[in-house]
């Protein structure tokens, strides 16, 4: 083989590999993202039904409630503006407690009710996930434009 | 042919502006939605006389500091030195919000470094923190007289933040009008 | 008065990486030996003085000196004294400190093993190192100062994180520290190189073993925080592309690729440009690593609280630092002449396409490990990237790296036929699919990605057989004991480490095709029945640890009818900082582990239990076990030491002259 052409071959080998694999990352991509949303915009129905999505914010105080099967939970995360019911199936993460920041992860029922499919919570006491904060905010955000 | 060695640079550079970009998007830097706005109303029970109420509205017609504190906050511990001084140089009287704490553990704390606040309510289940946007232990909120928050300071002060950040702004607020 | 005694050390110590930063540069520019060799007296200067200062730290953890914020904050009286020692780099300043102590070993190891390197080459590298140092314990100095004062001192401290009280993590943090910093001495090499211009195969060859050191303590220290996360964080999952465990896994990658690149351009001389461009890529990956887990732009359970102008200075540092070597790079790279050439068919080749795709798959990790960051930054949305992603995209680039890296043992170098190497290797592939298949019909789970993931453990298995035969045939006739010998430490650790890639695979692929889990509600005398063995709860008791209170649960397993085992889980509540945690219970086996753990109370007597069966999850530890092998193998070998002795005289020679 010339030079010329090897190099032709060697250059056209990677930059196929590159194309396949910016197409299998974007594929992924679009398969695979999790938006988030704060319970104010899933109130809104901003959120989108059948799509795994998340939600911030706090567990609402008092609403930790277990079922007589023992296995599923219900309670309600909370930007302080509006409060989204959840339910789901397992033990709860230890640091997972009323009145503290978590983050849910599931699919939205047409009932209004979101089934939780992974929950998260902070391993640290004096910190709550930044989504969490997030969600408060923006929730502090509106009722000020709302409220003055 | 010299311009392909470029490409790393230039993907790191872009990517730096990314991080760079990122950093300004912490959430510890982007300015609490409050400043600006009327601070949220409180009536919570004071730490020393758990039959009187405190709140928001008795401190109007002042500039004052609310101090969010917890006596098992490392931080709060490293900052209080300075909360002393501050209310002993007279410049502004400071309001405690006791943060998910409790009330003997809070009272023992007082006594044993100083207290620095004219008056320290106790928000045991810390609803009234969640209304101010909270993060965590200590945070401090400059109120004007009208009631407005003017600034917030999250984690602890020190020094550099009494002299450089709170005393020029408390000082204009308050020859202001 | 011990915590400032420290806090001076530490000063002393950055003075010291000051002059190492510089006075060597000079000689070597001024061609004065006396200047180049005070880098090295500096950076031993500079070791002793942060070891001192890492002492006092330990110091006054270990005494509970409260006066301290650090102890005050990270470690508590009735801490075991274990986790006192522990607790110093169980936080961002100490941990920052123990990297910064690393750097400093790994400077004097170089100081010490390449005494036969040309001064004015070794004095580049120190100087290189010490710029690196000075930036990591100003860092450390100015934002992040570990023995800040708490005045006056708190009476009780708020205890180390109790995550972090377990033995995993005792040793996770420096293995891992030794792995990132360790590719920093291949990083001074390549500066070294392109500031002399000095850039064969010799550079290859001094690089090469402490690459290698490097990234043995790296896997070591990534299976130590992957067992660590499966056992402590409870869920039993092993792995979860959280954007710290890529962080680490991205220098690993990169690393790997630089292993093999250093091997290429040491034997042909080919890919200089590109080996040099790993090398300053996979510490910039570390550097990287070390930005998003300190700076809060990347949210993670593992990260360190957040500080924006922490995050600043880092970002300023890892901008000069790469800044300046991909400038350096792209001035004068492009004047190495091309080095070896090669046949499109060929050893050379087919690890410059592994090579390519290691790289490729360290881009997909980065993108999806920063992408809520870009789409934060363009306004589009909070998002967040999660393990399926990563799935999606890693299995279809890494299979054909694994079928590579089997299939380049076989090939030549510079020039092979294509005829031959399907010969070669053309049955042993179609036997491992009819494997594959095979294996996956008999455990009943037959996916694709099962499939995929028994066939190429098939074929890794399969072709180390082969290459184990082939080596042994080479000179027939000879004792056994002769071949054995013959053979060179670094083919051993080639065929360790691709063997273990191949069992780490089998556990990969068995546990995440089999694994199976129940949670169940238990109260005292309730049995349960999981895969073969049967779960009787006796109920649970309070009981007293050092630092914390916990309930242990008792639980007898039967195989069958046989008694089996018994095991104790702990919902514990550590009181100092009112954190509660769940202690797994786990019984061991070659083929499965048994892992159960205790969820919610429900009520008084009864309790939510998590029982899981992970098969084969041991195969992947033994796969890193066999990798890290593999690694002390290849960096064993005879000709580094022989190199070392040849060329002192050599360089004594050149001195003397």
């Amino acid at each position: 083989m010339k030079p010329r052409s090897k190099r032709l071959l060697l250059l056209g080998s990677a930059g196929a590999l590159l194309i396949g694999a910016v197409a299998l990352v974007l594929t992924a991509f679009q398969q695979n993202l999790v938006f988030f949303h704060t319970p104010s915009e899933v109130a809104e129905g901003k959120a989108p039904q059948e799509r795994a999505f998340r939600i911030g914010g706090l567990v609402e105080e008092g609403s930790i409630m277990r079922e007589d099967d023992g296995y599923t939970v219900r309670f309600a995360i909370t930007d302080t503006a509006h409060v989204i019911p959840v339910t789901y199936r397992g033990s709860l993460p230890a640091m997972f407690q009323e009145g503290k920041g978590a983050v849910v992860q599931g699919i939205l029922g047409e009932d209004g009710l979101f089934r939780a499919t992974e929950l998260l919570a902070k391993h640290d006491e004096n910190y709550m996930p930044v989504e969490a904060q997030f969600a408060l905010d923006q929730a502090h955000k509106a009722q000020q434009t709302v409220q003055y | 042919m010299k311009a392909k060695f470029l490409v790393p640079l230039a993907i790191f550079l872009a990517l730096a502006g990314f991080l760079g970009y990122g950093l300004t998007l912490n959430p510890s830097v982007v300015p609490s939605p409050l400043i600006g706005k009327p601070a949220p109303e409180f009536r919570l029970a004071k730490l020393d006389a758990p039959d009187e109420r405190f709140g928001v509205e008795d401190m109007r017609g002042e500039v004052w500091l609310l101090n969010v504190w917890a006596s098992w906050c490392v931080s709060c511990r490293a900052e209080h030195p300075y909360l002393v001084e501050l209310a002993r140089s007279g410049g502004v009287p400071v309001i405690g919000l006791n943060y998910k704490d409790e009330s003997d553990a809070a009272l023992k704390w007082l006594r044993d470094h100083g207290n620095p606040y004219v008056a320290t309510v106790t928000d045991n289940d810390g609803r009234v923190g969640i209304e101010y946007g909270v993060y965590g232990t200590p945070e401090t909120f400059l109120i004007d007289r009208d009631g407005v928050i003017r600034y917030k300071h999250v984690g602890p002060i020190n020094r550099d933040t009494v002299r450089k950040v709170l005393m020029p702004m408390i000082a204009e607020l308050s020859s202001a009008g | 008065m011990i915590a400032e005694l420290g806090h001076f050390a530490l000063i002393l110590a950055l003075v010291l990486s000051i002059v190492q930063a510089i006075v060597p540069m000079v000689g070597a520019a001024k061609n004065r030996i006396a200047l180049m060799s005070v880098g090295r007296s500096a950076a031993h200067g500079q070791l002793l003085f942060i070891v001192i200062s890492y002492v006092l730290l330990t110091y006054a953890f270990i005494t509970s000196d409260f006066s301290v914020k650090l102890a005050a904050s990270h470690s508590h009286t009735q801490t075991p004294l274990i986790y006192k020692i522990t607790g110093v780099w169980g936080n961002h300043e100490g941990s920052l400190l123990l990297w910064a102590m690393t750097l400093s070993v790994w400077t004097v190891a170089v100081s010490i093993f390449s005494r036969s390197l040309p001064e004015a080459f070794m004095a580049r590298v120190m100087g290189v190192l010490g710029w690196i140092s000075a930036g990591f314990i100003s860092f450390t100095l100015f934002t992040s100062n570990p023995f800040e004062r708490l005045l006056p001192a708190v009476a009780e401290g708020r205890d180390l994180n109790p995550l972090l009280q377990d033995p995993g993590m005792i040793i996770h943090p420096p293995l891992l520290y030794m792995g990132y910093v360790g590719f920093s001495v291949a990083f001074a090499f390549a500066i070294a190189a392109l500031l002399t211009g000095r850039f064969d195969a010799a550079w290859a060859r001094w690089s090469r073993p402490w690459t290698t050191v490097a990234w043995i303590f790296l896997t070591a220290g990534i299976a130590v925080g992957s067992g660590w996360a499966y056992y402590e964080l409870g869920w039993g999952g092993w792995w979860f592309w959280d954007p710290v465990e890529n962080a680490s896994f991205m220098p690993w990658l990169l690393g790997t690729a630089l292993m093999h690149s250093l091997a290429v351009t040491e034997k042909r001389g080919a890919f200089r440009s590109w080996t040099l461009l790993l090398a300053i890529s996979t510490f910039s990956m570390s550097l990287l690593g070390t930005f998003l887990v300190r700076s809060g732009v990347i949210t993670s359970v593992h990260a360190f609280a957040v500080d924006p102008a922490r995050g600043l200075y880092i970002l300023a540092l890892l901008v000069l630092v790469i800044g300046i070597s991909l400038v350096l790079f792209a001035w004068r790279a492009p004047k190495l002449a091309g080095g070896g050439s090669f046949d499109l068919v060929s050893r050379d080749s087919s690890l410059l396409a592994n090579n390519v795709l290691l790289a490729v798959v360290t881009g997909a990790v980065l993108l999806g490990t920063l992408y809520p960051l870009f789409m934060d930054a363009l306004n589009l949305g909070k998002i967040s990237v999660g393990p399926p992603y990563f799935e999606a995209v890693f299995v279809p680039l890494m299979a054909p790296v694994v079928i590579l890296m089997m299939v380049g043992p076989f090939v030549r170098w510079k020039r092979d036929g294509v005829a031959r190497i399907v010969r070669k290797v053309g049955p042993g592939l179609l036997l491992s699919v009819v494997i594959g298949v095979g294996w996956a019909f008999a455990i009943g789970h037959v996916t694709w990605r099962t499939v995929l993931g028994l066939s190429l453990a098939a074929w890794v298995l399969l072709a180390s057989a082969k290459l184990l035969q082939e080596r042994f045939a080479d000179r027939p006739g000879t004792a056994l004991a002769v071949r054995l010998r013959g053979i060179p430490g670094g083919w051993w650790g080639m065929w360790i480490a691709h063997l273990g890639i191949g069992i780490f695979i089998i556990g990969v692929t068995m546990i995440g095709s089999l694994e199976s889990h129940i949670d169940v509600r238990m109260s005292e005398g309730q049995r349960a029945e999981l895969g073969g063995y049967t779960f009787v709860f006796r109920g649970a008791k309070f009981v007293e640890g050092p630092n914390y209170e916990a309930a242990r649960g008792l639980i007898e397993v039967f195989r069958g009818d046989r008694p089996w085992t018994t095991m104790t889980p702990e919902k514990r509540f550590y009181v100092a900082s009112a954190m509660p945690m769940t202690q797994v219970s786990l019984d061991i086996g070659p083929f499965r582990d048994l892992y159960v753990s205790l969820g919610d109370q429900l009520d008084a007597e009864t309790w939510l239990v998590n029982l899981h069966i992970k098969p084969f999850i041991s195969w992947i530890w033994a796969g890193c076990v066999l990798m890290g092998l593999g690694g002390i193998f290849a960096a064993s070998d005879r000709r580094y030491r022989r190199l070392a002795e040849r060329a002192a005289p050599a360089d004594a020679a050149r001195q003397a002259g």
